[in-house]
Formats: structure tokens, sequence, C-alpha cells
């Protein structure tokens, strides 16, 4: 079947396969391949895009279903050479360490910070449960997020 | 003269950039054109003979090259797979990547696919047709250890082998025999899903006009890789390149030589084309090696003030269906350290490996420190509890101290230094232990239904595994130490080579932090090369919280060569003595005679053009060291977590953890901190979380993300982090590893609270993980409060 959607701004038209799920999509077919695949069972949170702006697993989503929707992967965040405010928090206060997780959680917390530009500790703790990380003890992760929402004009 | 500009800084990472923009590469982003897919057609079944199988309607299927079982391929292999830290006398099992006859645990691969998409060959391995003929699980250890059911009939037993660590026998029974008090515990380390949040990958590629092969892989060893490809395939190695890209996490389970990794590398070179295989998470649950899997019995006497006067220790140890690279060594990498930070004099370890028909066990974070630390803080608990003495206290009676070091283990090692009491001072108060347990005496009191348990966990472990002759003596096949060249360029930047193979761990940092400051340059001027065994050919790569003490000496080692060997082209070029040059700032200047300087760039370039160097200098300005530490190196510290326990439910609640490690002189905290972040959250998650858990009949049913609980952020605080530094007089920086210390402490620690919480109830342990039904269990059984 035909599929046409935008993808960090770019517009993609494709004949696939009805059962290819989105982020094979966006792996092997637009070949984007910042998304990456931790589990198979949408628990882990790695293949987090941003669809119309909501973080949503890759995984769950079939890219039949992603027809006429702007997806924003981890390659279309940082604009012009300049980091997000997210990715530059996580570069600074050490979120990251193997950097699986990274392009999920990074988009997680930009869709998080989004619905709440203000988060408590535990509301970022609370919103970030749906992206397991292996390497960080998510205790930078945390304190990324809080910084780059307090980065958020109020 | 070094001058420390970087070392002890928080310098932010460089590896971070393409991590965060998602253009680093992990294997799996990688693409080699004309490459296959690669499925494995798994066992459903724990333990069965294969009586047929049946590949006519797969190998029809549309995109499939080839389809193959493992009587087809036995051929390919040179040996069967390896297992490099063997026990002499042990009764080792056979096995190949894919399985000719026999199943010995859920996952044991049957066939392969080759197609041309990931999805063909997924919907081709599912045509595959086997015939297997069931063969009773073996599953529980104590059964495993009676021989009802034979793993492997044709070793005779289930038992793998026994060790034993008993230096003076008599002196154990005299410590028991002549106790005041002595504390016997049983406890049962479960098994463990590693869980990197990549799993494993391979991708295999054939350059046929040299007959050579580009093997990339998700491992922590691509030089062990390279060296098994060539021995089990018959490759020649100088023909192997073994490239670990970005690598999404190991935590030891991929310090192993996999049959994947023999499967894909046997088939570019048969097919002549590129063969990728990529795991899925719940094939990871049973095909990668799983962690822990033991009983542990540990008796501790004591005299009638609590002094521990000797410790006796037996574990029962799950190998799985087969021996892999390590699996025999793993619970004996603790056999040393079951007394602990404690100076206990008599000590007896023995252990007795068992076959299951499950998958596997190898290195899982710690691998064996983890195990005794567990055993030893909790059995500390337990008798403080029969003393009646508060547990810091009692710690505090049996510390080694500082003066003893360095210390003379019972177990056979030197301890190189510490100071135990100080790092459990200094937690106490970061944690305020007196006002905690105030608090708990009045929860208590009002029999409030959330009680408070406060755990602590004093550890020691010993990391960097070296020299390599105490290695030999522990049947271990390869040596202990690591390699770096430095490199300065002809234009002054500087190139690092090292042999560890970083996959997460921020060695690119560290390294340059390390050489800036010897050379006087800028980090951004040096360049860290690893992990390919084309650029860095000599190496022992990246497990058991080797890399600084190892690899960073070596990396530091091979700059003074290169300070060494730039003086001497100085002191030509200048006409100065050798001694009378001071190297400051990156120049070397005369003394007494400050216009006098030769910057290490014009060094450099004098040793590239080498129009002018001193008579018989070979040119160029690059040195390689090749270190061999004299001993291992031993971090230690206390970690102090609080749990609250909603009695009603047991819902257990992490409130609170703090941690003071003193892994010696640190290179950069923020990494240090980092890795006992993670560390904490992956041992706390052995304590309340994670289990691998099999039924009777093998079957893992937490084989998901789903049903195995990797725990996430909500699960957790905010943790507070100091630190002691105590240098280790093991190599010329001071420092130690601090890799696993996070999970080695948090297990018992966590634990340990959990039980002090349920202190009324009179409950002396739960199983882990300590979930809500089993401290709900716990609960009911011990009556009413």
């Amino acid at each position: 079947m035909k599929v046409s959607l935008t993808v960090n701004g770019s517009s993609h038209e494709h004949e696939v396969e009805p059962r290819l799920l989105l982020v094979d999509y966006l792996r092997k077919v637009v070949g984007l391949t910042g998304t990456n695949i931790g589990c198979d069972t949408s628990s882990c949170g790695a293949c987090t895009v941003l669809v119309d702006g909501e973080s949503v697993k890759s995984c769950t989503m079939l890219a039949a279903q992603a027809r006429g929707r702007a997806i924003t992967t981890i390659e279309g965040l940082s604009s012009g050479g300049e980091l997000h405010p997210v990715q530059r928090a996580f570069h600074e206060h050490h979120g990251l360490q193997c950097g699986f997780c990274t392009p999920g959680m990074v988009l997680a917390a930009v869709s998080l910070i989004a619905e709440q530009p203000h988060p408590t500790e535990e509301d970022v703790r609370l919103g970030l449960e749906g992206n397991l990380c292996r390497c960080t003890g998510y205790h930078n992760i945390v304190k990324a997020v809080l910084a780059a929402a307090e980065g958020v004009p109020a | 003269m070094t001058t420390t500009q970087f070392v002890g800084t928080r310098l932010l990472r460089r590896e971070d950039a393409p991590l965060l923009t998602g253009e680093g590469r992990y294997v799996d982003d990688l693409v080699a054109p004309g490459e296959l897919h690669m499925t494995l057609v798994r066992s459903p079944l724990a333990h069965a003979r294969i009586r047929s199988i049946d590949t006519a309607a797969a190998r029809a299927m549309p995109g499939v090259v080839a389809v193959l079982t493992g009587a087809d391929l036995l051929g390919e292999w040179g040996g069967p797979m390896p297992c490099a830290f063997a026990i002499p006398g042990m009764h080792a099992s056979t096995h190949y990547p894919v399985a000719p006859e026999t199943v010995h645990y859920i996952g044991d691969p049957v066939a392969v696919v080759l197609a041309d998409s990931a999805y063909a060959s997924k919907d081709a391995a599912d045509a595959v047709v086997v015939d297997y003929d069931p063969l009773e699980a073996v599953i529980d250890l104590e059964d495993a250890l009676s021989d009802r059911v034979l793993v492997h009939p044709e070793l005779g037993t289930n038992t793998s082998h026994v060790w034993e660590l008993n230096p003076n026998p008599e002196a154990v029974e005299r410590a028991f025999a002549s106790a005041a008090h002595v504390v016997k515990e049983r406890y049962v380390q479960q098994r463990l899903l590693p869980s990197p949040m990549e799993p494993r990958g391979v991708l295999a590629v054939p350059q046929p006009h040299g007959g050579e092969l580009t093997f990339y892989s998700a491992t922590q060893v691509p030089h062990f890789v390279q060296i098994f490809l060539s021995l089990l395939l018959g490759i020649p190695q100088q023909k192997i390149r073994v490239i670990a890209p970005k690598v999404g996490g190991g935590f030891g389970c991929k310090l192993e030589i996999y049959g994947e990794e023999l499967l894909c590398a046997a088939l570019a070179r048969k097919l002549g084309r590129p063969v990728r295989w990529t795991e899925e998470r719940s094939e990871a649950a049973t095909a990668t090696i799983q962690g822990r899997g033991q009983i542990q019995d540990i008796e501790l006497a004591a005299d009638a003030d609590g002094r521990i006067t000797g410790v006796r220790v037996h574990l029962l140890a799950d190998m799985g269906g087969y021996l892999m690279l390590l699996t025999p060594q793993i619970p004996l990498l603790g056999a040393f350290l079951y007394h602990g930070v404690y100076d206990t004099g008599a000590y007896a370890f023995s252990c007795t490996g068992v076959y299951t028909t499950k998958t596997p066990t190898d290195a899982y974070r710690g691998a064996g420190r983890p195990e005794a630390t567990y055993a030893i803080e909790r059995a500390v608990d337990a008798l403080a509890r029969k003393l009646g003495v508060d547990p810091a206290e009692l710690r505090r009676r049996n510390f080694i101290k500082p003066e003893q070091f360095p210390y003379q283990s019972p177990g056979g090692l030197l301890f190189d230094s510490g100071a135990y009491e100080a790092a459990l001072d200094k937690a106490l108060t970061l944690a305020g232990y007196s006002a905690l347990r105030a608090e708990q005496q009045d929860r208590r009191a009002r029999k409030d239904v959330v009680q408070l348990g406060i755990g602590l966990s004093s550890y020691v472990e010993m990391c960097g595994l070296a020299p390599s002759r105490v290695l030999a003596s522990l049947n271990y096949v390869a040596g202990g130490w690591e390699s770096s060249t430095v490199r300065v360029l002809p234009t002054g930047k500087v190139q690092v080579v090292s042999g560890t193979s970083p996959h997460g761990q921020g060695h690119e940092t560290s390294w340059s932090m390390i050489v800036a400051d010897q050379l006087g340059v800028s980090p951004d001027d040096i360049e860290v090369l690893h992990s390919d065994t084309a650029i860095a050919p000599n190496g022992l790569d990246t497990y058991g919280s080797r890399s600084l003490p190892v690899g960073g000496t070596a990396v530091y080692l091979a700059t003074e060569k290169v300070i060494a060997k730039a003086r001497t082209i100085a002191a030509h070029q200048l006409e100065a003595a050798e001694e009378d040059l001071v190297y400051e700032g990156g120049a070397f200047a005369v003394r007494g005679s400050p216009t006098s300087t030769m910057a290490l760039g014009a060094i450099a370039f004098e040793a590239f053009s080498a129009h002018n160097l001193p008579d018989g200098m070979e040119p160029l300005l690059e040195a390689t060291t090749t270190w061999d530490p004299p001993n291992f190196v031993f971090p230690f510290g206390t970690h102090i977590a609080v749990v609250e326990i909603d009695t009603d439910t047991g819902d257990v609640t992490l409130r609170a953890y703090t941690a003071v490690d003193d892994c010696g002189n640190q290179v950069n905290p923020l990494i240090v901190e980092g890795q006992v972040h993670g560390g904490i959250v992956q041992g706390a998650a052995q304590a309340l979380f994670e289990e691998a858990v099999y039924d009777p009949d093998g079957n893992l049913v937490t084989a998901t993300f789903a049903d195995y609980l990797v725990p996430s952020a909500a699960e957790f605080p905010s943790f507070a982090l100091d630190h002691t530094v105590t240098p280790s007089p093991t190599n010329p920086m001071g420092v130690k590893g601090i890799g696993e210390a996070g999970t080695i402490a948090s297990t018992p620690a966590v634990m340990n609270a959990v039980v002090d919480a349920l202190a009324p109830w009179n409950v002396r342990d739960i199983d882990m993980p300590a979930s809500p039904w089993r401290v709900w269990k716990a609960i009911q059984a011990g009556g009413a409060q």
C-alpha cells in the first residue's frame, strides 16, 4: 500500500507492506537509523518519535497508520547544527552513557515538557516511565529534563 | 612534570554529540550491499532430542536463500564453542552454534534461515518444522545435583566441578567450635537477564578479494572475537577485522563468544555475501547469557563481642545447559571476597557447579563479587540482629583497619589500600543515620502501616584482574594486561590508541584528559581510537572494571614514553642536557634559559621529517606500552538504603539512597558518579524487581520487558553520593575501577533495609526480588505486630 507522510519536515511517499512497523519504515525505508529498537513489546521506549508533536513508540504503530502525519525523529530535533535544549541538557548533565535509549528518551522528554512546561521531579519520573535506560540509573536524566524545563519561558 | 588541569574535573563527554543526534551507528544501523538476514529457529523445549527437521516449506518461501540445520553446519566448525576459563578436572559440556542432536535449553538454536530481508527470514523460520522427542527438564539446582535426570548423559553427572579454597581447615574448625555465636544463613541469587538496551547484533562482510572478513559485532570484546573466529573457523587471524561500533551497553553479557557470531561469519564465507543478525528482545531473554543463579550457604563464627572469627561458605551454582566463555569461573570471582571488609581470620569457601536445562549463565555486572558481597553483608546484619547490636557498630568492630594495608587476606589476596570506617562514617552522616533510626523507632512504636527500613552495605571488590601470571593460576586463557599507543602527529595533534572497548563508559573523554594533562595540550587536540582490530590490534577489551586501572594506566605510561623520547629530541635540537630540560605547557624549556624552548608540535615534526635526530634514533614520535599490573585494585565504600514498606500491601518504596565510594583518585567525577548511579539501580533492581522465572518445564515465563521488570525512573529517588579518596599503590595514577561497585553494594543494602523494616515481624529473609507478594507473605507468616 502507499503511504505518504512527512519526516522531519520532508515529504515521503512509498509503497510498503501493510504490516510494516513505523520504526522499520523510518530505519529501513527512509534510512533514518537514529530511532533504535530495544524490545518487541512496546515496553522500552527506545523507538519513541514525535507524531504531530506527541511522543509515540514507533513500534506500536504501522507505517500505514502514520499516513498524512508529521513525524519528528531524533535527526530532526536539532537545527542548524545547534542542539535542541533537551539534547544540550542531556549533554551538560551526563544524562547518557551508551546512548541507545537516548533518542527515545530525549523525544519523550521533549513531549513531556511540551505538556508540562514546569514539571516537578515526580512529574518527570512518572512522565518518563515508558522509557527504559540501563546505564544511568535515571538520576542524571531526571536532572537534565528538569534543567531543560527550567529553560522554558514561564 | 605533569600539571593537573583536566584530571579530576567534570569535563563533559566528547562521546555525547553523535549519540544525542542519532548519528552514532550501532551494528543494526550499518548497511552492507547484498546483505542477507539470518533468523534462528530455536527450541521451544528445554530438553529434547531432535528427531527430524523439515526445511522444504521454508526453502520454498520468497526471498529465502538457505535453510540449514545443526547437522548441515557441523563441517563449518573447527571445534566446539569455547570455554576460556576452565577448572582442572571439570566435566565440560560440548556444544556448537546450532544443536545437531539434542537441545539443552529453550532458545537453543536448531536451524538457521537466510533471506534477503528480515521479515522474509522470520516468516520462513516459522515454516521450519521440527519434530522433537521431549526429555525431562532439569530446573531446580538441588534436583540437578541429585543426577536424577542427566543434562549431558555422556558426562555421567550434572556436577560440572567442585572447587575449594580452604587454606587452613583446622583454623576454620577451631573458629566454629569455640564461637560464642554462630549465624547460619541461606540466600538465593536469582537468575537475571542482563538486558543492555541494545540487544546483540552481528554483521559479517566477506571481502572476497583478500579472503578477508570484516566483522561488526555488538560486543565488549572485539579482540577476543577476532581470535576465536580465527581458531574456530580457520580464517587466518590477520585476515579478520573485528569492529565494535557504537555498542549500547554490555553489563558482561557482551563479554562472550556467541554462536550467532560464528554463524554469521561462517555463512558469509560460505555464501560470499554479507550476513546480518539482529537479536530481538524476547529472543535475548533466552539466547543471551543470564547472570547470577546460585544458592549460597554462609556461616559466621563470632566471639561474645561480635568479632567475627570465621567465615565458611558453600555455593551451588547454576551453569545452565552449557559452559560458555567464562561460565564455570564466574562464581569463583567472588571466592576470595566472602569475608568482605572484615578481618575475620579463618576462611573457607567451596563451590559446586551444576548443569540445568536453562540458558547458560556467565558474566553479569560484578560477576561473583555482588554475590559475595550480598552473602556477607546480609549475614553480618543477621549477626547484628542476633547480638542486638546496631549494624553500623558491628561493622565498625570488624573492619580491616587502615594500618593493616596492604592487607594479606585469608583468601590469599593482597588488598592494596582501604579506609573502610571513614567511608562508613561519611555515609552515616550523609544519610542522617541517627535521625532515620529515631524515625524508625517512632513508626514502630506507633505501629504505623508504613514501616521504615534502613540497610547498610559496606563492600570491597577486586577489579582490574591482573597480573597475567595470577590469571594463569586461575586457568584463565588470556592475560590481564592492556595496551596503548600514543602518537604525536607531525602537526602536533595526538592520537591515542587503546585496547579497551568502551560501550558507554566514556573512555574517549577520560583517556584524552589523562593525556592532555601529561602532554600539556588541549583534550580537543587528542583523538582516542579503539574497538577496531585494524586500528587497535592489541587489547583485552572492557569488562570487570578493568579499563581505567589497566587500560588507562597503559595510556598514561605510553604518554610518559612519548615525553621521554621528545625530551631526547629537544635536548638534541636545543643543544642542552636532557636533565636541564623542563616540560611544561606543551613545550620543553632549558632551565635558566627561558627563551630556549621547543614545543611538542615542533618536536613531533622533527621526529617526522627525521632530518636532524640524535644518532641511532628511530623517526616518529610515538610509543606503545603494554601494562601488566602487579595486582588487582580493591575499591570499597558504604551504601545505605532507606525503604518504606506498606505493611498492608507489601509494597516496598526505595525512599532514599546514599552511596560513599572510594575508587582512589578520580579522573572524571562526572563519569564516576554516572557509573555509580547506574550500578545502584541495576543492583537495587535485583533486590526489588528482576527475576528470570522458569516454570518446572523449563519455560522462561519472564521473557519480555512486559514480564521482566527492568525498572523505570518512576521506581527510584535521586541519590546522595559522596566519596573518599584512598589512592591505589598498584598503579601510577592511584586509580581503581568503578564500573561495578554500585551494583555490588546496592543489592544487599536494599535487602538489608527490607528485612530491617520487617524486624517487628521477626522476618529474617525474603527471597529476591522482594515483590509485594513475597513481602506481604513474610509479614503474614511473621504474625501480628
